[in-house]
């Protein structure tokens, strides 16, 4: 039984359970795309970015909307402990020596960007720089890795608690999704910085894009295939409702698109089709989970989903509404922040 | 407690503590960086903006410390608590999604554009964008306490049949009778420790005869600040956050003032040192039956003294007792080291009298220390509790993770904390050797 429990959905019990698992799935994905784009410039710096002043540009171009664009991962995490408490229980617990090193790396990637041009000399400075893409490059692949273990399915047990061991992690699937995730935030952020960028660093960032593309096509059709191969029909959102596939539709229109963007002159056009296809695949990764949070490889029955890992109705409710109204502002001020800081780097102005 | 509680116990404490000293200065700095930039809004006087910049600098590193360093502290709900997590999330977690949701957008937001500066975004902008930084600091200071009262004083709940708990009221979780004083005190001492650090940056310049505009308005701006707050820091703020305690938790009074038998008129230990297994104090000084007019405001009132209860609910006795009395006596000698100064700005002396000044500059580690010690105080003294009387320490941690892991990540913090250290030294350093006046050169 896998829990759909769609005489629920039917009765309207139940609504703020669905609610909260798209509110967790949309700030997860605001992350991956605002996050995003910085990791992936994090991911590419020492190769596209080349001497002091290119180096510069690239960390001024994420400088002053690194901070709060990691606060999206936060703020999720903080929704997950109060509308999903037993599965951010389980999750945590089990991810316990994986989640630590994401967070050195998480530590490593933060203090580089902030510690980099407080001291002008050759030698601090390479050494950030390296701290900035190695921590980028592995956090990209960590969290597809995290993604691809989560619609996969975790061995919980009837306690609702598993213990992942590295072994147990890093499998064959979730490598992938790793890759995937590494090659999409990779492409997204050459195209974050084609949009922020001008002179040689622009043109090198023009040519991984277009590069970076066809990675991307490539996993996204392994991805694909060996997604069919592992669920093997698990997934049931797909068969009850065909509208569903309109998700993985956007995410090859946004392929498309991004291909059509390769030209120098469509750069605002390529960060777009790059932040569409990487919504479409969070929402494509909802929909084959849906409406479990962390599925069981062990028993279906043990998996936590959006009913027996929930809180109280009234917590629910209560936390929905508190936590909208302050979305509201951070979207408003979000948006004014980023269009503060809109246009491309100037070196002159600069506090990285 | 077997080992692996006793790992997670000092995985969190140690991540926690060296967390902590990065909000201490950014919660108290905001508000000064904001009262700089107002005044320079308001006189045009560029000595203000000059001010604003400089500190500006050193929060802006404090701040990123407190971010990187403040990340693992969420994960470890989940990590390492994660049966409490499970049990509670429901309803102490209500106020965690909001910190990051009122609070850090509005932080981070504001502070990308304070750092770019006034050139770049325009001068009201940079002015706002100062009260924002302030004001998001501040406020995640509340959620983050309001968190911790519900550990310290659950409300705001129900049981059901199988023994889980239910948000009941959620203004009753975010307005917890506990956490209003407790927050208060806690951002008293922000302040108070803000006040410190500038006016031992600026008795520094004074010292060494360098940027002297800038040292002058330091060293008085602490002082002002520093006798007000040294004052807040016992009253209201700290006699409130204790008559808390007093009402909701008698074994955590008890071992702060190493009272170990019940008794009417209880004295007050100036000092002493706890002998727990005889349940006595060695070499005490005491004021007698001033504990039961500080707990009740009353001499002759009773006071439960650890005797009272059974030995397997007192929290470690040595650890609350001496964080306790050396926040109090740190506390005592801020007031009067403020008093001293105020005393000397009115004789108009304070920015030459060199012995001062050095007391103003060797002081800075204390208010740190006193802070620290006090939130010792208010998570040890709560133990075994990790609710308090509602769920005991060792039920509350992640059973599938092992001791052998906590211990080696925690290793693993130890050795990247001690190399933050350094770096966060070595770069306040560079900022204050480097002097406000051409703060603005900086790449």
């Amino acid at each position: 039984m896998l829990c759909f429990a769609q005489h629920d959905i039917v009765a309207g019990v139940g609504a703020m359970n669905i609610a909260w698992f798209w509110v967790l799935g949309a700030m997860l994905t605001a992350y991956a795309v605002l996050d995003g784009y910085d990791l992936g410039v994090g991911a590419v710096s020492l190769w596209i970015a080349k001497g002091d002043d290119e180096r510069r540009i690239a960390l001024n171009s994420i400088g002053p909307v690194w901070n709060g664009n990691e606060v999206w991962l936060l703020a999720a995490g903080g929704m997950m402990v109060v509308s999903f408490p037993r599965v951010y229980a389980a999750g945590f617990s089990g991810f316990y020596l994986a989640l630590m090193v994401v967070l050195w790396l998480l530590i490593l990637r933060g203090v580089s960007i902030e510690f980099r041009s407080q001291v002008k000399d050759p030698l601090w400075r390479a050494l950030w720089d390296a701290g900035f893409w190695f921590g980028s490059l592995l956090l990209t692949l960590l969290l597809g890795v995290a993604l691809g273990n989560v619609v996969r399915g975790l061995p919980i047990g009837a306690d609702g608690y598993f213990q992942g061991t590295f072994a147990l992690l890093l499998n064959p699937y979730s490598l992938l999704t790793g890759i995937l995730s590494l090659v999409l935030l990779a492409w997204h952020g050459t195209n974050y910085l084609r949009v922020k960028t001008e002179g040689a660093l622009f043109e090198r960032a023009v040519r991984w894009s277009q590069a970076l593309w066809w990675a991307v096509v490539v996993m996204v059709i392994v991805v694909t295939v060996a997604t069919f191969i592992t669920l093997a029909g698990r997934p049931r959102t797909f068969l009850l409702y065909p509208a569903a596939w309109g998700a993985p539709v956007v995410m090859l229109i946004g392929l498309v698109w991004g291909f059509a963007s390769r030209r120098e002159d469509r750069s605002n056009s390529a960060f777009r089709a790059s932040t569409l296809v990487i919504v479409a695949l969070m929402i494509t990764a909802a929909l084959t989970v849906f409406p479990n949070l962390l599925p069981s490889t062990l028993n279906p029955a043990y998996s936590l989903n959006i009913y027996n890992a929930a809180s109280s109705p009234h917590a629910l409710r209560v936390s929905l509404i508190a936590n909208a109204v302050g979305m509201i502002g951070v979207i408003v001020y979000s948006t004014y922040v980023h269009r503060v800081f809109h246009g491309k780097v100037r070196l002159e102005e600069s506090h990285y | 407690m077997n080992g692996a509680v006793f790992a997670h116990r000092i995985q969190f404490a140690f991540t926690v503590m060296f967390h902590y000293l990065f909000p201490i200065l950014t919660m108290g700095l905001g508000f000064f960086i904001a009262l700089f930039s107002t005044l320079h809004l308001v006189t045009k006087d560029e000595r203000y903006s000059n001010a604003a910049q400089f500190w500006a600098r050193i929060f802006a590193i404090n701040f990123a410390l407190g971010v990187v360093t403040g990340i693992p502290l969420e994960f470890e709900f989940g990590t390492n608590w994660s049966r409490f997590s499970s049990f509670g999330g429901g309803v102490f977690g209500q106020t965690l999604p909001l910190e990051g949701v009122y609070a850090f957008f509005l932080e981070s937001g504001f502070l990308g554009m304070f750092l770019a500066g006034e050139k770049r975004v325009g001068r009201t902008l940079h002015w706002i964008s100062g009260l924002g930084v302030a004001g998001g600091s501040l406020l995640s200071g509340y959620f983050i306490v309001a968190t911790n009262a519900w550990m310290q004083h659950p409300v705001g709940y129900e049981t059901d049949a199988s023994g889980g708990i239910h948000l009941k009221s959620f203004w009753a979780v975010l307005l917890n009778p506990y956490g209003i004083w407790q927050y208060l005190h806690t951002i008293n001492g922000a302040l108070l420790t803000a006040a410190f650090v500038i006016g031992g940056i600026g008795a520094f310049y004074l010292l060494s005869g360098r940027h002297r505009e800038f040292g002058e308005l330091s060293v008085k701006t602490a002082v002002v600040a520093g006798v007000i707050l040294s004052l807040t820091q016992l009253f209201p703020t700290g006699d409130l956050n204790g008559a808390s305690v007093v009402q909701y938790q008698p074994t955590k009074l008890a071992a702060m003032e190493g009272l170990f038998e019940t008794q009417r008129g209880a004295p007050l230990a100036i000092i002493g040192m706890p002998d727990t297994e005889n349940g006595r104090l060695i070499d005490p000084i005491y004021v007698p039956e001033f504990l039961s007019f500080l707990a009740y405001g009353n001499f002759n009132a009773t006071v439960d003294g650890l005797n009272s209860y059974a030995k397997d609910l007192w929290p470690p006795v040595e650890l609350t007792y001496y964080c306790y009395h050396i926040m109090v006596g740190l506390g005592t000698i801020f007031i009067a080291q403020m008093l001293i100064g105020l005393f000397l700005l009115w004789r108009r002396k304070l920015h030459s009298s060199r012995w001062f000044l050095w007391m103003l500059m060797l002081t800075v580690p204390f208010p740190y220390i006193a802070n620290e010690a006090g939130w010792v105080v208010s998570e040890v003294g709560r133990q075994p509790w990790l609710v308090y009387g509602l769920m005991k320490t060792p039920a509350g941690t992640s059973a599938n993770v092992a001791a052998g892991e906590t211990i080696f990540t925690t290793m693993g913090f130890a050795g990247i904390y001690a190399m933050l250290s350094i770096l966060f030294l070595f770069l306040v350093a560079r900022i204050i050797h480097h002097g406000p006046e051409d703060s603005a050169a900086h790449a």
